[in-house]
């Protein structure tokens, strides 16, 4: 028999708990002649701000060892454009629809969470961007101001709702908590690390935005340590991602306790990533017997 | 779009720094035009990580085509390595090639420096049946001097020019240019960053039809991640992916830095 590979995120019932990250997979349509969208758990699309935005001056990426450094600067439609352009072609998949939304103020994030309700499956509320002047990180930074953007998102919504918390903080688990106490339905854990690159001969920074934020293998141990921490201590379900490129990673953050993944990076490395991650997985439940992946999430054995 | 294991043919080093590697994909051959390019794996594992973008060289009714690279950093490295019978990871064909022929009898001069003579040579096969052709070499040294021969055996028209004079034309690509004002032209460029510069401030002010293939630094290939964008004109500042929208783009458009 086969494994049972379902899961349930704050009442989105997932075929299997692997998604793709927000800004790495467009709005899916990009990906739809190599990848059978049906067959993903869920997909996150790239972050949705009001007004249309241009995004920062190029370069935007940059390669590091293992990873990459990304500043693009949020560039994106703008919410009406995706509900009437981008959206319409998601919908004729089987799949179920994300929305990654980043505002500059509280009551932008209320307002995109108000034009998404009843069209998208959940709201993942970007608290995180690490490459944009004003919004995103300063929010994911600080214990209240989480606390008060997710509550005033929750107030706006029924939609399930994700908050996608940053790794450039002292304690994750700080904001983790402010975030379910405010009404959270589930954390995604993590988005980039900020990080640059310097141009030795000209001496400036290879990036035009100077900063950029890291992802890819080389972010996955500090990813799978604050899934770790954060499942220690909250209970909503946690989305991990950061350097995830084969289905043993995987494995890696379920065991750590967290009920999905998300694919990232690794989509632009092999766009095959994330089926093969879903056989992966289903391969070693078979291979050790288990019948559910929820017996094997957070079954850390310390 | 296709993503394909393919088999390598041949790689071998045809200048210092410079390799040809022969692959084999009837479906890539079938599908593609002059100036898309491919998104190529160079390693297995996670280093380098991401895939490295080629234009397509040439192509044989065979079903095989060509890659013309420049070893430049570990990526390219690591492909002067590979071996007949090795197989590799390929996206593609991908992006927007380029436009012709040109509308009425225009000449087309087909404008490459070092490995941007690379989608140029696939360009010529393609058109030099439908219209004349001169092809126009340039490079800081004879070392960036790439296809004469190749060009020659299609039966066009090559002249080149080295900076340094070790070739050809002592001067810039631009100087051959000038000669040929006297009859109408359409430009196709791609090489280093200061000469399509050069060519497309040389185009603008003689009024003459030129498109570029630009290059930039790609994550996705597909336009997903919008990391390849550069600056296009319009009445404020707007982007566009090199990968999707490009890698061609008429030269008009390009606010160079
Ligand atoms: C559409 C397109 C077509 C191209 N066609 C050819 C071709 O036919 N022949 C050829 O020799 N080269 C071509 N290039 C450039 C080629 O992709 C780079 O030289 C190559 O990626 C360098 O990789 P590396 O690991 O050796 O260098 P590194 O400097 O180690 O690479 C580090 C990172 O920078 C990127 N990078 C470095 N140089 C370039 C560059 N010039 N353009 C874009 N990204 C770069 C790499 O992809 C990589 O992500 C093309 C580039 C583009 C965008
Ligand atoms: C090019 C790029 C764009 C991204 N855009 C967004 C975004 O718009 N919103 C967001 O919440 N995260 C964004 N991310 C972060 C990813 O969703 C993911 O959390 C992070 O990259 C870590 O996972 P990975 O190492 O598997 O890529 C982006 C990442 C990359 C590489
Ligand atoms: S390389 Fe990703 S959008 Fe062009």
């Amino acid at each position: 028999m086969n494994p049972d590979l379902t899961v349930d995120i704050a009442g989105l019932k997932m075929k299997n708990p692997v998604m793709v990250a927000s800004g790495t997979f467009g709005y899916g349509e990009e990906y739809a002649q190599l990848v059978d969208l049906n067959s993903l758990g869920a997909i996150v699309v790239k972050g949705i701000t009001l007004a249309p935005r241009l995004g920062n001056p190029p370069p935007r990426i940059v390669e590091t060892p293992c990873g990459m450094l990304n500043a693009i600067g949020l560039e994106n439609v703008g919410v009406e454009k995706f509900i009437k352009e981008k959206l319409p072609y998601l919908r004729q998949f089987d799949i179920i629809v994300i929305a990654n939304i980043a505002g500059k103020t509280v009551e932008e994030y209320v307002e995109l969470a108000r034009k998404l309700n009843g069209l998208v499956d959940g709201l993942e509320i970007n608290i995180s961007c690490p490459n944009v002047v004003k919004g995103g990180l300063e929010f994911g930074q600080d214990p209240a101001l989480t606390y008060e953007v997710v509550s005033k998102v929750r107030q706006a919504t029924r939609l399930p709702l994700i908050a996608k918390l940053s790794p450039n903080v002292t304690d994750i688990k700080v904001i983790a908590k402010s975030a379910v106490e405010a009404g959270i339905d589930a954390i995604s854990l993590i988005n980039t690390i900020l990080g640059m690159v310097i141009d030795v001969t000209t001496r400036k920074p290879i990036l035009a935005n100077v900063t950029g934020g890291l992802s890819g293998p080389a972010i996955k141990p500090i990813a799978l340590r604050m899934v770790h921490e954060v499942a220690r201590v909250v209970r909503v379900p946690i989305i991990g991602q950061g350097g995830i490129m084969n289905a043993t990673d995987a494995l890696e953050f379920i065991i750590a306790g967290a009920t999905a993944v998300a694919v990232g990076t690794a989509n632009f490395v092999d766009p095959q990533t994330s089926l093969k991650i879903i056989k992966g997985i289903e391969d070693y439940l078979i291979k050790n017997n288990i019948h559910r992946l929820s017996e094997l999430t957070g079954s850390l054995q310390i | 779009m296709l993503q394909t294991k393919i088999k390598i043919l041949a790689n071998k080093k045809i200048a210092p720094e410079y390799y040809k590697m022969a692959l084999e994909s009837p479906e890539i051959v079938r599908t593609s035009t002059p100036g898309q390019f491919l998104h190529i794996r160079v390693s297995n594992n996670s280093e380098p990580l991401l895939r490295r973008p080629f234009g397509i060289h040439s192509i044989k009714d065979t079903g095989e085509f060509e890659i013309l690279y420049r070893v430049v950093g570990k990526g390219t490295a690591l492909l002067s390595k590979k071996k007949a019978e090795e197989e590799l990871d390929v996206l593609g064909p991908l992006g927007n090639g380029f436009k012709f022929p040109v509308a009425g009898n225009e000449t087309m001069v087909l404008i490459g420096g070092g490995a941007g003579i690379a989608p140029l040579f696939f360009l010529a096969q393609k058109a030099h049946h439908l219209r004349q052709i001169i092809v126009l070499i340039g490079g800081k040294t004879k070392d960036q001097v790439l296809c004469e021969e190749e060009f020659k055996k299609l039966g066009i028209e090559v002249r080149i020019a080295t900076e340094d004079g070790s070739y050809g034309h002592k001067g810039l690509v631009t100087d051959l240019l000038n000669a040929l004002l006297h009859t109408s032209l359409s430009i196709f460029a791609c090489g280093p960053l200061p000469m399509q510069k050069r060519i497309s401030i040389f185009s603008s002010e003689h009024n003459l039809s030129c498109q570029v293939s630009l290059e930039s630094r790609m994550a996705c290939g597909i336009g997903a991640c919008l990391g390849c964008a550069i600056k296009v004109k319009g009445e404020s500042t707007t982007y566009k992916r090199v990968c999707i929208e490009g890698p061609v783009f008429e030269a008009k458009e390009i606010m160079w830095e």
